[in-house]
């Protein structure tokens, strides 16, 4: 279905920016008198490098990697938007690609006439619009504003709208970009089961995300990109697995800056969090339900030590509302730190947290509850949406899930009693 | 790099919808709307009227100034809009070139037909200017109006072309093009008439093909002047040149469009 050869791609750093033709005849003429230096080398850089893979028909596949690892080059250049330097790539079938929602929506035009011009873009015919216009329409939940102008819209309205009109494309190759990080997290679920329809519907699926819940739930395999080139491609759990380890690893211990530091009394602070497995190796990345430590390094700035202070830790969903706290002081424990500083560990066992990612703020209360230290969003986290057992996420919903306790009493209990 | 017919077929929705949306948009957010198709021609008439009709008196061969020059500014205004909008289309649409393939030939060639839309509303009120002043259109209009306006957006087009491809790297190509246009307008027979033009130089007329456009308009509708030459076809070949030339530059350049836009 999609055979990819050895593609790759070069930019030329010195060409891509002549914007004026100032700058051409100075380029001109800086070639001339610097004859024998060679050209190319510096000015040029491969964004892809020597990329082959195959995708079979109706196969899911993520493509993820870092920033500037060439995922966005790699998509460009499956969607004909731009050839490859080198290489061969064959399609067999309509594609379309979906790298940013809302692609030539224009503002003075209604959201109705909006729907068919975007629809047009992506690549759908009028009479296909025309079938799914209500689906469209109702998807979009803004039925009330069809003729008001989208310059109009909110930004959710707007991205809602947009990615109503994507959802329903049906090509036989989709091609798509971190599209999902917009929109409110409702919205975002409402997409996510429609991509997940999408890619049990035997339709050829390629994707960027940095959502690994999101590529582990939805994929078939996962092409790992690295400085441009394939680093990896496999099962999405394996893939994802040596991503976490080889990219991630850095950011799971972090220095506190100052400006994290909001409120504090001056006698210690938080010098570095670091976040791990129980085993004790750094990892920002956990499987749903496995439980994680999290260690702060305190630096105590008086030469006596720290008495009856007590810790506590906030828990930050990705829109920035707090999710959940722990207060050490709930314990009924303080901590007494010496002179020389030390570690803090909270033990976040058991882990309710859902897929998703969280930020972190740690801070400690002096036993009269003034601020020690308040540092914030200190380091990130994420849940992945597979669990330890192998089962996969049930997509349920809500940020963290708690077990309870259950009963039942007969029905007619309650009146029939004595 | 010949045309790929078949493939700019499957995008002839793109192309339609492009060409509606920028007919639709074209006067929204303005407060007098169409009627700026009407009044633009005019107050351009008007000046013109006063300053070369009144000031400067160049002969007409006795058509009334105001018709003489209106009849002139039609095709040429469209053809200056249809040349202005071509040339910067792709990079006023660099949002879809750099998010979406398409054949990107069909972005000037979608920008050069909204201008059609002022052209006609015009026409309405050279009809009125010409019965009032007297004028029967001549037989010939049947057949000359739809090929002038055919030749003059071909002539766009072609300019359109290669002025579109080298706007996407140079952004110097945008601050010429009203010098362009300024120039190219006193170089046609918009504010004269172009018997003006000495007769040794006459040939050079044959380099314009906006000067056939214009005195084949004229003459069709006001059925005065002169009529259309052998000349023309020397005018009708530059046009296809550049058209030709056009084509091929802008396919030779889009492939890197989308890296430098």
């Amino acid at each position: 279905m999609i055979h990819v050869e050895g593609i790759g791609k070069r930019y030329r750093l010195g060409v891509a920016r002549q914007d004026t033709l100032r700058d051409t005849l100075a380029h001109w003429a800086g070639k001339v008198f610097r004859k024998g230096e060679g050209t190319g080398g510096q000015d040029s850089f491969w964004a892809l490098k020597n990329v082959s893979f195959d995708v079979a028909e109706g196969e899911v596949v993520g493509i993820i990697g870092k920033n500037g690892a060439g995922k966005s080059t790699l998509l460009k250049i499956l969607s004909r938007i731009t050839p490859p330097t080198e290489g061969r790539i064959r399609l067999k079938g309509r594609v379309a690609s979906l790298l940013e929602v809302g692609t030539g929506f224009h503002p003075e035009l209604s959201g109705r006439d909006n729907i068919f011009m975007n629809g047009a873009i992506l690549g759908m015919t009028r009479r296909e619009i025309q079938q799914k216009f209500d689906e469209i329409v109702a998807f979009s939940e803004v039925e009330k504003f069809l003729d008001t102008p989208v310059k109009r819209y909110s930004s959710g309205m707007y991205v809602r709208l947009a990615f109503a009109v994507a959802a329903h494309l049906e090509p036989e190759i989709l091609v798509v970009d971190e599209v999902l990080a917009v929109g409110d997290a409702e919205f975002q679920r409402k997409c996510l089961g429609k991509m997940g329809e999408v890619a049990q519907g035997g339709r050829t699926v390629l994707f960027v995300s940095h959502n690994m819940g999101m590529i582990s739930a939805l994929c078939d395999r996962v092409v790992y990109l690295q400085n441009g080139s394939v680093r990896e491609i496999g099962a999405p759990e394996a893939t994802i697995h040596s991503y976490m380890g080889t990219e991630f690893q850095r950011v799971a211990v972090r220095p506190v800056v100052p400006e994290q530091h909001l409120r504090g009394d001056g006698t210690a602070h938080i010098r570095e969090v670091r976040i791990h497995a129980t085993d004790g190796a750094p990892r920002n990345q956990f499987n749903l339900f496995e439980p994680f430590r999290i260690t702060y390094t305190v630096q105590v700035d008086q030469t006596e030590k720290l008495k009856d202070v007590t810790f506590w830790t906030l828990f930050y969903g990705d829109d920035g509302a707090v999710i959940a706290s722990t207060f050490q002081r709930d314990t009924g424990t303080t901590m007494t730190i010496p002179p020389e500083g030390g570690e803090v560990t909270v033990s976040v066992d058991p882990n309710y947290f859902l897929p998703g990612i969280y930020s972190v703020s740690a801070g400690a209360f002096t036993r009269s509850n003034t601020f020690v230290d308040w540092a914030d969003h200190v380091i990130v986290f994420e849940i992945l949406a597979a669990r330890l057992d192998g089962q996969k996420h049930d997509n349920r919903l809500g940020r963290v899930s708690f077990p309870l306790n259950w009963s039942m009493e007969k029905a007619g209990n309650a009146v029939s009693g004595d | 790099m010949p045309i790929n017919f078949r493939e700019l077929w499957d995008y002839r929705e793109l192309f339609l919808i492009l060409v509606w949306r920028d007919v639709s948009v074209r006067y929204k957010q303005s407060m007098l709307g169409v009627l700026w198709a009407i009044l633009a021609p005019l107050i351009t008439m008007t000046i013109f009227t006063v300053i070369f009709g009144r000031v400067a008196k160049i002969p007409t061969n006795g058509i009334p100034y105001p018709i003489f020059s209106f009849s002139g500014l039609l095709p040429w205004l469209f053809f200056a809009q249809a040349l202005q909008v071509s040339s910067a289309s792709m990079v006023a649409e660099r949002n879809l070139i750099t998010k979406v393939y398409f054949p990107r030939i069909i972005l000037p060639a979608a920008a050069t037909l909204a201008p059609l839309v002022d052209f006609l509303i015009a026409c309405l009120i050279l009809g009125a200017m010409m019965v009032y002043y007297g004028f029967v259109p001549t037989w010939h209009a049947l057949y000359l109006i739809p090929l002038c306006v055919l030749w003059a957006l071909a002539t766009a087009l072609g300019v359109g072309f290669w002025l579109g491809a080298l706007n996407v790297y140079f952004r110097d190509v945008k601050m010429i093009i009203p010098f362009l246009i300024q120039v190219w307008m006193f170089a046609s027979p918009v504010v004269y008439p172009a018997s003006l033009f000495p007769q040794k130089w006459q040939w050079l007329y044959g380099l314009n093909p906006m000067a056939g456009v214009i005195e084949g308009f004229r003459w069709a509708m006001l059925g005065q002047g002169v009529a259309p030459g052998p000349v023309v076809l020397a005018s009708v070949l530059v046009s296809v040149l550049l058209l030709g030339g056009g084509v091929y530059f802008f396919r030779r350049m889009e492939r890197s469009f989308a890296d430098v836009v």
